[in-house]
């Protein structure tokens, strides 16, 4: 009885443990953003240098689409990028773009025009107007938009092969049959 | 080139730990007085390497170094310099650079001044100390570099988060580590007695020092973040029962109880097992919170390192500690004898008291942080358990403690009578009342819990210099017996006196603030005044204006009381461009009765109108001062001539001798 005592430290512990690990397998990020299931704000961006239109909530309605924050700036941006190329090359769905916090106007048309444009139409956020209200918090992040103009989830970081085949193709599938 | 000569000095590092662990080890087993001493020579190589690891990153961070990733990631060039030094430590691998380095720097001091112990024991501290080394080494450098490189090189650094730039946050982790990791002195000699199947009043005397040096530092930290809070947060709440401050909290809390029961250990050769356990718990609580921050199990505002690759390995490092050296204590603890008895009323028994109160507190904290934890494990929703909670549990636990703190060290050892206690303690009695009566005469109002916790503070406080009075029998005998006796108070009486009353300031503070705090929201234009708490504020006006590295609006309040001018507040809101972060600098004017508190909101139209919101805070900065006196009192009694180590020994002699008659007018 006496040395029980003893073990009743560790095994307290090993309980707690156990939590923690489970709790480690739960994503952080998955905290739901403030905006989810919210509809988009309102917006009118302006259009990239060398671009004639810009990108407004307006032309969002009645699809299924994605809105993806990007940054010449953004390396990760850069490691996302080839697989944005893909999606659009295959048609899967439209990707509209936020060029966010670009300092010269003249960087995100030049990194696009030497990569590639995934983008259906893409505004021009230097100063974080639209950005901030759509509880951006860095670059890469993609915005789900379903066809009532509504945000059902928010991606943060680079969009890979991987996490599209196991998340975020099934998503978009499951928002199209709604 | 600098950042490669970090990364390489820290490999080294990682295997002077390495056999600083296993050969001095080995030899204090099978007694091997070679192997055993590799102990000295590894603990002082070790920190020479991380010191010199330390130095390079500070190097990249000071010179701005922007292919040095952690640069980047932590820096800007348009830093001030202050912030950039801070910068070394205010990120994830920074921190664990600095972590490590006060571990081996602690290390080091007991193979320095260590000559007195043990060889055996000593030995075996280092090797558990470099155990704990070898466990952050790794998890650094196979999780979280701090040398890495980015090539091509960055143009310029994304800035520290910019609600840590701030001197007062600057050096709250450096506190919070020297308090985390002097824990870990205790831990390792806890380890090391468990190993050898011997506790008595040496190893006390050598435990207590280092616990009360971390309990300093820990009490000096969690007072700079809390007060961190007050003036940054701008709504004038100083402590949030956030996961982060609990982790901080926890440690403290098992800290206090081990410095105590330490006492036990070291005088009355009792309460062993007990005293061992809270070493253990006080080390194994700092490496959780050290866990809770980064690992992303509990998201807070503070986290800075959410990423569950490293989760896993902190998960394992603290397997391995805590739940080996629990093991241990589960497989060797119940052999170590005592041989002290007492009863229940008698010093160990109000010691034992608080342990207890203060073991359940940190049980209620643990519980009430991980709860959000257990509850998302099984599936249910993401809650979190806020103030009410804690305050509803912890707060009514830690009452009649604080009522008894008065009477412990009145208390004779092994057996007392409290009656005689409390005759012992009657002026008290009666000032307290005198004094709570004026207190309650001259208030018209105010919450019953804020109202007892202003009389707990006045009966603590009186108490605590009553006891002084008759440990130096004020008015009990001539004057000139008194003042001698004062000066022969021992060190470590004086500390627990300066303890003891700091605490009592501590629970004025939080009673005054908790229960009277007045605050008032408005929008102002310039010329407008608006009085609160008898101090009227007359807005001046508002102007834009630009930082070293952010925009701000400043509003200046110019408050005077009765017609009389007490002082000009001058309140900030700015923003931070490369972050897009704002940040509120609170205006506060501290004054004896209270703080005057201003913060300037967003503009409001066009005319010059703003959102202000205005405080008075009763005494509120007796909290920090309070924390402030606690700390000093701690190292007081680090300074006490039992404590003082590493005396050439043909000094010892004399010492002796004084301790002898100094030791005369004692109790």
């Amino acid at each position: 009885m006496k040395r029980s005592i003893y073990l009743l430290p560790l095994f307290i512990f090993l309980v707690i443990v156990g939590y923690f690990a489970v709790g480690l397998n739960m994503n952080p990020r998955d905290i739901p953003s403030m905006l989810l299931d919210q509809k988009v704000p309102h917006f009118d961006l302006a259009p990239i240098k060398g671009s004639k239109r810009g990108f407004s909530h307006k032309d969002l309605s009645g699809q299924v689409a994605l809105i993806n924050i990007f940054g010449s700036w953004c390396a990760a941006c850069l490691a996302e990028h080839p697989f944005l190329m893909e999606i659009s090359t295959k048609g899967l769905i439209p990707i509209y773009g936020i060029d966010w916090r670009e300092k010269n106007p003249d960087d995100g048309p030049r990194w696009l025009a030497q990569r590639g444009d995934p983008y259906t139409l893409i505004g021009d956020d230097p100063k974080s107007k639209v950005a901030i209200a759509l509880g951006v918090t860095g670059a890469p992040e993609t915005l789900f938009v379903d066809k009532s103009g509504f945000i059902r989830y928010k991606h943060v970081g680079p969009i890979t092969p991987k996490n599209w085949q196991s998340k975020l193709w099934p998503l978009v599938q499951e928002l199209r049959e709604q | 080139m600098i950042a490669e000569a970090g990364h390489f000095a820290l490999i080294l590092a990682l295997f002077t730990a390495i056999v600083q662990a296993s050969l001095p080890m080995v030899g204090a087993h099978h007694r091997n007085a070679l192997w055993m001493s590799f102990d000295k020579p590894s603990a002082i190589a070790q920190m020479l390497m991380i010191t010199l690891a330390f130095a390079c990153l500070t190097y990249s961070h000071v010179v701005s170094d922007f292919s040095v990733l952690n640069v980047v990631q932590n820096s800007h060039s348009m830093k001030p310099m202050l912030y950039k030094v801070a910068g070394v430590w205010g990120n994830h691998e920074g921190s664990l650079v600095l972590w490590v380095f006060i571990l081996a720097a602690f290390g080091s001091a007991v193979a320095i001044f260590g000559n007195n112990l043990p060889p055996t024991l000593r030995a075996r501290v280092l090797a558990v100390q470099a155990l704990i080394s070898v466990g952050f080494y790794l998890f650094m450098l196979l999780t979280s570099n701090p040398f890495e490189r980015v090539f091509p090189a960055a143009m310029d650094g994304r800035d520290l988060n910019p609600l840590l730039q701030d001197p007062g946050l600057a050096f709250h982790p450096p506190f919070l580590y020297l308090g985390y990791v002097g824990f870990s002195m205790a831990f390792s000699f806890a380890i090391a007695a468990l190993i050898e199947g011997r506790v008595d009043a040496a190893w006390a005397r050598w435990v207590r020092p280092w616990t009360l040096a971390a309990w300093s530092f820990l009490t000096i930290g969690i007072g700079l973040g809390s007060w961190w809070a007050y003036y940054e947060l701008g709504w004038g709440g100083w402590w949030f029962w956030d996961p982060v401050e609990n982790a901080s909290f926890m440690p403290w809390l098992a800290g206090t109880a081990l410095l105590h029961s330490a006492i036990v250990v070291e005088k009355r050769d009792t309460m062993k097992t007990w005293t061992i356990f809270l070493a253990i718990l006080a080390f194994s609580l700092s490496l959780l919170g050290t866990f809770l921050v980064r690992s992303g199990v509990l998201t807070s505002v503070h986290a800075f390192a959410t990423d569950p690759e490293r989760g896993v390995f902190i998960l394992l490092l603290l397997v391995i500690v805590i739940g080996g050296s629990l093991t241990l204590f589960a497989m060797r603890g119940p052999a170590l004898r005592s041989t002290g008895i007492f009863k229940p009323i008698s010093r160990e028994g109000g010691l034992l008291l608080n342990n207890l109160v203060l073991t359940t507190g940190c049980a209620v904290v643990l519980l009430g942080t991980l709860y959000p934890l257990f509850l998302d494990a099984v599936g249910g929703s993401k809650v979190s358990v806020g103030a009410p909670f804690f305050n509803a549990v912890f707060i009514p636990l830690m009452i009649p403690m604080f009522v008894a703190m008065a009477f412990g060290p009145i208390l004779s050892w092994k057996r007392s009578d409290l009656i005689q206690a409390a005759l012992r303690l009657k002026t008290a009695f009666i000032l307290t009342g005198l004094i709570c009566a004026v207190i309650l005469a001259s208030l018209d109002h105010g919450p019953f819990l804020a109202i007892v916790g202003l009389g707990l503070a006045v009966w603590l406080f009186v108490a605590t210099l009553v006891e002084l009075g008759e440990r130096v029998r004020l008015f009990k005998g001539p004057l000139k017996e008194t003042f001698g006796r004062l000066f022969r108070q021992t060190r470590a009486s004086w500390g627990m006196t300066l303890a003891h009353s700091g605490m009592a300031i501590v629970i004025a503070g939080m009673a005054g603030v908790g229960g009277w705090k007045v605050e008032s929201i408005q929008v102002m234009k310039p010329g407008d005044t608006v009085n609160v708490a008898g101090y009227d504020y007359k807005f001046i006006g508002a102007r834009q204006g630009q930082g070293p590295n952010y925009t701000v609006i400043e509003g200046k309040f110019e408050v005077t009381q009765d017609g009389q001018h007490v002082t000009v507040l001058s309140a900030e809101k700015r923003n931070y461009p490369v972050r897009q972060m704002p940040t509120t600098e609170a205006a506060i004017h501290s004054l004896f009765s209270g703080d005057l508190y201003a913060v300037i909101g967003d503009p409001e139209g066009k005319d010059g109108k703003f959102v202000t919101r205005l405080y008075f805070n009763p005494l509120v900065a007796w909290m920090w001062a309070g924390s402030l006196i606690m700390a000093f009192g701690a190292l007081v009694s680090i300074s006490d001539r039992r404590y003082r180590v590493g005396a050439p020994s043909r000094h010892k002699i004399k010492n002796v001798t004084v301790i002898e008659a100094s030791g005369i007018g004692q109790t």
